[in-house]
C-alpha cells in the first residue's frame, strides 16, 4: 500500500516539474553539445560509423543517430528538429519547398554509391545476364498475373515458374529499382514476395531454384555463397558494352547502369554555422569513402568527394537533384556544371 | 459400436486435440528458444553488456539500449499502474451504470486493439510537439503507458468483479467507508487479476518498437541517459536494426540480444508471479 501512494507522489513530482527540469536539460545540452541526425536505414551504418569513429577522438561532441526513414528524416528535418538528414534518395520538390517555407536552407552531400544486386539462386543455370528490357518484362505492372514462367520472358529460358523476390515499398531501394526499371516511382507488380528486411530476401532466393530478386548489393556481398549475382546489360554502349556485373568498380565508375544510386546526407545551413557541427561534417566527407566501404557500399571517385567538399566549404543551399530523374545521373558532371555556373 | 464406445472415443479425441493445441505453442517456442540460443548465447559476454554501438558487430553492445529499456519500463509502469487502476476502480465501483459508462467501456475496449503506431503518431504530436517534451524517454514512456492503460483498465476491473458481492457487504455492514471497503477490502482480494493484467501490459510495452521510432528513439546513442529528458534507445530497435544488417555477425549480436530481452521478460514475470501468490495468500475469505 505505501508503494502505492509512493509510486503516485513520483507521478505528481514529475508532473510538477516537468516543465521546469525540461529547460534545465535544455540549458545543460548546450553546455555539452549534441549533433542529431536521422533519416534513411540505408545511410545509417556509414553515419553510424563516422559517428563512432569522431567520438572516439572528440568527447566532448554528443551524436545521436535515428532511423526515420528518408521520409520520416526530411519530416524532423523541415521541423528543425534535426542537424542532418540521411537520405537514401535525393529530396522531393515537395519535401525541398516545405524546408524553404520553414526557413530551413540545406547543403546536399552525396556520400557514397549503393549499387542494387540483381540475384537467383545458386542451382540457377540458365541465366548468365539480364538486360534491362527483361527485367521490365519481368516486373512492370502489367505484369501481374501474366507473366508466370520464366520462358515468357525469354524463350530461351525454361518452361518453369519464375518466384520473384523484392524490397519492402517503404525502402529507397525499392523506389529506385521501380524508377530505374519501370520508369516510374512505386510502380510495379504486386504479385512477388516484399520483404522489408533483405535477410529475409536472402533465404528465400537461396532455397527456390526459380527465384529472383533485388536489394542492396552489401547484402549480396554478405551473402556470396549462398547466391548468384546477374550482371545487367542496359543496352547502351556509353554506360559499358554489354552485361555488366555489380561491384565496387563497376558502379563506383558509372557503368553498372542504371542500377547505381547515391546516397546523401543533408546539412542545416544553421547547424553547419555551428563549429561543432561544420567539424563534423567536415570529419564526414573525409572518412566516408574509406567507411561507407567497410559498411558495403562504394566510395565515390576522388574528384567527386572533392566537389563534394568544395560545396560544403562554399554552402551551397539548395538540390542538385531535386525534381529531376535520379536514374542514371553522374554526380562529378552535375556537380561539375553548377560549380563552374557560380 | 455401442454408445458407450462412441462416448469414449469422443473423449479420447477431444483430449488428444486438446494436447496437441498445447503442445503447438510450446514446440514453437522451444524451436525459437532452441535457434536463438543457438545463434547467440555464445556472443553473451560482460563486454556484449557494457560495449557502445558500433559498425564492428564483434565490439558492438547493448549498454544504452538495456539501460534505455529499463529506464522506460520503469517510467511506463509509474504512469500507467496508478491511472490504469484508478480508471478501473471509477468504472467498476464509482460509475452509475447507464449509457455513459457503457460508452465508456466500449471506447476503452476497442482502444486495446488499436494499432500501436496510432498511439506512436499521438505520442509524436501531443508529448513531443504540443507539451515540448522532446525525442525523450519521457514522451516514449507516456506514449506506451497510453498503450497499455486499456489492458490495466479492463484487467482491474474484471479482477474487481471476481471479488464477491458478500465482502463488500460484510465491509459495509461492519461500518466501513467506501473508501476503506475499496482500499482495505476489494482491492488486496483483486490484487492477482490486477497484478497480471499489469504483467501483460508490460510484457507488451516491453517489446514495443513502432511506436517508439515515431516517438523519437534513436538507433546510435552513444551515451547512457541520465535522466528521463535524455535522449534513448531500447532493445527491440536494437534488435530491428541489427537483424536487417548485411553482415553476419549482426544477425549473432540480435540472437544474443533477443536472449537479454527474453530474460527481462521472464525475470518481470517470474517476480510478478512471486508477489501475487504471496499477496493472494494473505487475503482469506
Amino acid at each position: 500500500m505505501k508503494k502505492t501512494i509512493l509510486a503516485f507522489g513520483i507521478v505528481a513530482l514529475l508532473s510538477s516539474c516537468g516543465n521546469n527540469q525540461n529547460q534545465q536539460s535544455n540549458e545543460r545540452s548546450q553546455e555539452k553539445m549534441e549533433i542529431k541526425l536521422d533519416g534513411s536505414s540505408t545511410v545509417y551504418p556509414v553515419s553510424e560509423a563516422v559517428a563512432e569513429d569522431y567520438k572516439a577522438t572528440n568527447q566532448s561532441v554528443n551524436i545521436t543517430v535515428g532511423l526515420s526513414g528518408t521520409g520520416g528524416g526530411f519530416k524532423k528535418f523541415e521541423r528543425g528538429e534535426t542537424d542532418i538528414s540521411n537520405a537514401s534518395r535525393p529530396i522531393t520538390p515537395l519535401e525541398d519547398s516545405t524546408c524553404l517555407a520553414a526557413g530551413i536552407n540545406y547543403i546536399e552531400l552525396p556520400i557514397a554509391y549503393d549499387g542494387i544486386a540483381i540475384v537467383v539462386n545458386k542451382d540457377n543455370n540458365w541465366l548468365t545476364k539480364i538486360t534491362v528490357n527483361e527485367l521490365n518484362k519481368l516486373w512492370e505492372p502489367g505484369a501481374q498475373n501474366k507473366i508466370k514462367k520464366w520462358n515468357q520472358v525469354n524463350p530461351a529460358w525454361p518452361d518453369e515458374e519464375v518466384h520473384l523476390f523484392g524490397t519492402g515499398t517503404a525502402s529507397g531501394t525499392f523506389d529506385y529499382f521501380t524508377e530505374a526499371i519501370n520508369g516510374k516511382s512505386k510502380s510495379i507488380r504486386g504479385d512477388y514476395t516484399a520483404a522489408a528486411n533483405p535477410n529475409v530476401l536472402v533465404e528465400g532466393i537461396h532455397g527456390d531454384k526459380n527465384a529472383l530478386g533485388f536489394f542492396g548489393l552489401a547484402y549480396f556481398e554478405a551473402n556470396k555463397d549462398k547466391l548468384k549475382l546477374i550482371p545487367v546489360d542496359d543496352e547502351k554502349k556509353e554506360d559499358g558494352d554489354g552485361p555488366v556485373i555489380a561491384s565496387q568498380e563497376t558502379v563506383k565508375n558509372g557503368t553498372y547502369q542504371p542500377l547505381s544510386r547515391p546516397i546523401f546526407i543533408y546539412v542545416s545551413k544553421k547547424s553547419a554555422d555551428k563549429p561543432e557541427v561544420k567539424a563534423f561534417v567536415d570529419y564526414y566527407l573525409e572518412n566516408a569513402g574509406k567507411l561507407a566501404t567497410e559498411v558495403g557500399y562504394i566510395a565515390l571517385p576522388d574528384e567527386v568527394y572533392t566537389m563534394v567538399k568544395k560545396r560544403f566549404t562554399d554552402g551551397v543551399t539548395g538540390s542538385a537533384f531535386a525534381g529531376i530523374d535520379p536514374v542514371g545521373v553522374k554526380l562529378d558532371e552535375l556537380l561539375k556544371v553548377e560549380q563552374t555556373a557560380k | 459400436m455401442n454408445n458407450e464406445q462412441v462416448k469414449t472415443l469422443k473423449n479420447n479425441a477431444f483430449k488428444i486435440w486438446a494436447i496437441i493445441a498445447t503442445s503447438i505453442g510450446l514446440i514453437m517456442l522451444a524451436v525459437l528458444l532452441i535457434k536463438i540460443g543457438m545463434d547467440g548465447l555464445h556472443r553473451l559476454s560482460f563486454d556484449f553488456f557494457t560495449a557502445l554501438p558500433s559498425r564492428r558487430p564483434e565490439q558492438a553492445g547493448i549498454l544504452t539500449a538495456l539501460v534505455g529499456t529499463l529506464w522506460v519500463m520503469v517510467t511506463t509502469a509509474v504512469f500507467a499502474i496508478p491511472i490504469g487502476i484508478g480508471a478501473g476502480i471509477y468504472l467498476e465501483e464509482y460509475a452509475r451504470k447507464g449509457w455513459w459508462s457503457s460508452f465508456l467501456e466500449i471506447n476503452i475496449s476497442n482502444l486495446a486493439g488499436v494499432p500501436s503506431i496510432i498511439y506512436g503518431l499521438l505520442g509524436l504530436e501531443i508529448f513531443v510537439r504540443t507539451l515540448h517534451l522532446g525525442q525523450s524517454i519521457l514522451s516514449g514512456s507516456l506514449t506506451l503507458s497510453l498503450l497499455i492503460l486499456p489492458i490495466v483498465i479492463v484487467s482491474t476491473r474484471e479482477a474487481i468483479k471476481t471479488v464477491p458481492s458478500t465482502m463488500r457487504e460484510a465491509s459495509y455492514a461492519l461500518g466501513a467507508s467506501k473508501w476503506q471497503t475499496i482500499w482495505m477490502q476489494m482491492l488486496p482480494a483483486a490484487s492477482g487479476g490486477i497484478m497480471t493484467g499489469i504483467i501483460l501490459a508490460l510484457s507488451r510495452a516491453i517489446g514495443e518498437t513502432a511506436p517508439l521510432i515515431v516517438v523519437g528513439a534513436l538507433m546510435y546513442v552513444p551515451f547512457v541517459p541520465k535522466s528521463v529528458f535524455d535522449s534513448f534507445t531500447v532493445l527491440p530497435i536494437q534488435i530491428y536494426n541489427w537483424v536487417s544488417r548485411p553482415q553476419a555477425g549482426f544477425i549473432i549480436n540480435a540472437a544474443a540480444a533477443i536472449i537479454v530481452l527474453m530474460l527481462i521478460t521472464i525475470l518481470m514475470n517470474g517476480a510478478a508471479v512471486i508477489l501475487r501468490n504471496r499477496w493472494q495468500n494473505r487475503v482469506k475469505w
